[in-house]
């Protein structure tokens, strides 16, 4: 680990990309993301081989970063709300041609054009797959800026792995707090397949195949072999991919799950509710797909309820029901709109569930 | 004299080349190929002079000219 | 005897998939040639669009990626940033380039991303089945225009190469078409200098290509070509639009 330094989210999360050798960003302004692209066009200019282009549309950008990692680049965009919905056609074309690459969205509130304020009301879209057909993308929430910066450079290596795109989801308070971080000394883990499919020029004397960057495949069970394809990966992602933290559920009556910038209020609302007498616990996803379901099922065995919170009208609280199966109630508490829930708010819901004795 | 090599089986018969041809030495066969299509065909070689127009025109290189 | 003309190795076998006397397949001829002669094979890599020419990328015997529709520029503009020394072009037709993909060729133009880009221009969008395209000429019929192309409706076609070479950033843009042997061997003199345009290293260069659409127009191949030149050569006029030393 380096020295430690005072960094806003969004510039430590451009810096972080940078030490995990991404030398190509296409992006496009859009609050509150602009640190991020206004970092890489700073610095990858002084870094060898990089190169920041700031596109005429968010359309184009994803569609840079489709052709980058075609390439074979280690390639990121980053966006806000608005902005990754115009990335959805790009996102699903990079899936189906299985292109490696990086995607952060600075979540604000919507629908439309919504507030320039923290929300993760894209819960749905970021876990669902976001645009058109069959496929999921892995799906990562940091809650610090510090875990913001480790996970960034995970997802490079998740995406090279999988040649899958990865997406950081933050939300405006990660990337526009400053708190202090120590950037890793990056090392790249060495069984990361080499990118022999990449599209850098080839004659019949190659010692690879003529390679086709694609994601059309006209005879229906081709591409069903395709999708089947996709899928097999993404159960391997389920199998192994899954990241949380757990806090005091062991003997939690009441489990608070939440993420993000909302995981870090729910944390203090637990802390508090324990001072009181009250058995809460928090399970925070880490990754939002694949969702850990496990330690859910795992506390619904002994906890009285559940209570998902959420910066939106709640959507990773359907996540939750189905983690639970139905055995414990599982309750909601959200804001939205870019307003942020207050640690005496989240208290209240769980006092509340305690004294109905649920 | 000059020879043309014609790829039947990739021909679609779309006639471009007899049209520049200005020999009019060729023309759409009878047969039909594996495709459906009536390839082309070179009605008198000997008349052939070589000017590729044909394969030029041709927008499947069905044609190969040789002199 | 010696071979006077024969397929370039730079198209595969695979039999193009295009309409009997598509010009399609001339144009794919003219630029697989112009690789060949330009022996940059093992460095190219082209951009398919989406629209009649989707599966370029079995043609051409190169390295090849698949574009959204109308995105082939951007792509483009990425694998470049990449990797500068290969010479990247894309293949696209009047509606991916002049419609959906408006934004995306007039900004890769105007930063003079070195790239080359080959416009096939055959004012209708062909494989959806004949609707009308930014291109399609006032008063001309289509599955979307069935009463012909109504100006006061929905405006005139684009002279894409024209608005294009008011750009500075362009180095290369010129017009040729595919409807007889002396325009096909100048339409190939094009494809050739954009190509070198770009190993030169001097940035954006574009053919526009006018082409024809037998199936669609409702005419057989040798109508259609006779209507391109009547029609199409007086509302898109050939020649040189920008050239930069």
């Amino acid at each position: 680990m380096g020295q430690k330094m005072l960094m806003k989210g969004n510039e430590a999360i451009a810096e972080a990309a940078i030490q995990a050798g991404c030398r190509f960003f296409f992006g496009y302004p859009i609050t509150p993301q602009n640190q991020i692209p206004e970092y890489m066009s700073k610095r990858l200019p002084k870094v060898e081989g990089g190169c920041f282009l700031q596109a005429e549309s968010e359309v184009a950008a994803i569609n840079m970063v489709y052709g980058a990692a075609g390439a074979g680049g280690r390639v990121m965009t980053s966006s806000s709300s608005p902005g990754i919905s115009l990335k959805q056609e790009g996102i699903s074309y990079i899936v189906g041609a299985e292109l490696p690459c990086v995607i952060v969205n600075m979540v604000r509130g919507g629908p439309g054009l919504g507030s320039i304020q923290p929300a993760q009301s894209d819960y749905y879209q970021s876990t669902r797959g976001g645009g058109h057909g069959d496929y999921r993308m892995l799906v990562l929430a940091p809650s610090s800026v510090q875990e913001a910066v480790e996970l960034t450079q995970l997802a490079f290596d998740l995406a090279d792995k999988y040649r899958n795109p990865v997406l950081v989801m933050g939300d405006g308070l990660i990337g526009q707090m400053m708190e202090p971080v120590e950037m890793p000394d990056y090392q790249k883990p060495a069984d990361l397949p080499e990118k022999t499919w990449a599209a850098t020029g080839w004659t019949p004397s190659s010692d690879r195949e003529r390679a086709i960057i694609n994601s059309l495949y006209i005879d229906p069970a081709v591409l069903e072999k395709h999708v089947n394809h996709l899928y097999e990966k993404y159960a391997v992602m389920e199998r192994t991919e899954c990241r949380w933290q757990e806090e005091m559920t062991e003997d939690a009556d009441y489990v608070i799950v939440a993420y993000g910038t909302t995981a870090r209020i729910a944390r203090s609302a637990m802390r508090k509710l324990r001072a009181e007498g009250i058995r809460a616990g928090l399970i925070r996803p880490i990754t939002l797909w694949p969702f850990p379901a496990e330690p859910i099922a795992r506390a619904a065995e002994h906890a009285k309820a559940f209570l998902t919170v959420e910066m939106s009208m709640g959507q990773m609280v359907d996540d939750v029901r189905l983690a639970v199966e139905g055995k414990k109630p599982v309750h909601f508490f959200g804001r939205t709109g870019g307003i942020v829930p207050t640690v005496r708010e989240i208290m209240t819901q769980v006092e509340n569930l305690a004294k109905e004795g649920e | 004299m000059a020879l043309l090599t014609i790829a039947r089986e990739t021909c679609k018969g779309c006639g471009l080349c007899a049209d520049v041809c200005p020999r009019k030495i060729l023309a759409l066969s009878k047969e039909i190929n594996s495709r459906g299509y009536h390839p082309i065909a070179v009605t008198d070689q000997s008349q052939c002079i070589g000017c590729a127009f044909c394969a030029r025109m041709c927008p499947d290189a069905v044609i190969k000219v040789e002199k | 005897m010696a071979v006077v003309y024969e397929k370039t190795n730079i198209l595969t076998d695979t039999p193009l998939h295009y309409c009997p006397g598509c010009t399609h397949g001339i144009i794919h001829r003219l630029v697989a040639e112009a690789i060949d002669e330009l022996g940059i094979q093992g460095k190219t890599i082209g951009i398919a669009p989406v629209g009649c020419a989707v599966f370029a990328y079995n043609y051409f015997n190169v390295d090849m990626m698949e574009a959204a529709h109308g995105r082939a520029p951007a792509v483009a503009t990425g694998c470049k940033r990449v990797n500068p020394k290969n010479i990247v072009f894309t293949y696209q037709g009047d509606g991916d380039l002049a419609s959906i993909g408006a934004a995306e060729i007039t900004h890769a133009a105007t930063r003079g991303e070195n790239i080359t880009v080959i416009f096939v221009n055959n004012a209708i969008y062909g494989m959806t089945g004949g609707q009308m395209a930014p291109t399609t000429l006032p008063g001309q019929v289509t599955t979307t225009s069935p009463y012909g192309r109504d100006p006061a409706l929905c405006g005139y076609p684009i002279r894409v190469s024209e608005m294009l070479a008011t750009l500075d950033g362009p180095a290369y843009i010129a017009r040729c078409s595919v409807h007889d042997v002396k325009h096909i061997m100048d339409a190939k003199k094009c494809i050739k200098k954009a190509f070198e345009t770009q190993i030169a290293g001097k940035g954006f260069s574009m053919v526009e290509v006018l082409s024809s659409c037998p199936t669609n127009w409702g005419m057989t191949p040798r109508e259609a070509l006779n209507w391109l030149e009547a029609n199409m050569i007086p509302q898109y006029p050939l020649g040189v639009k920008k050239e930069v030393e």
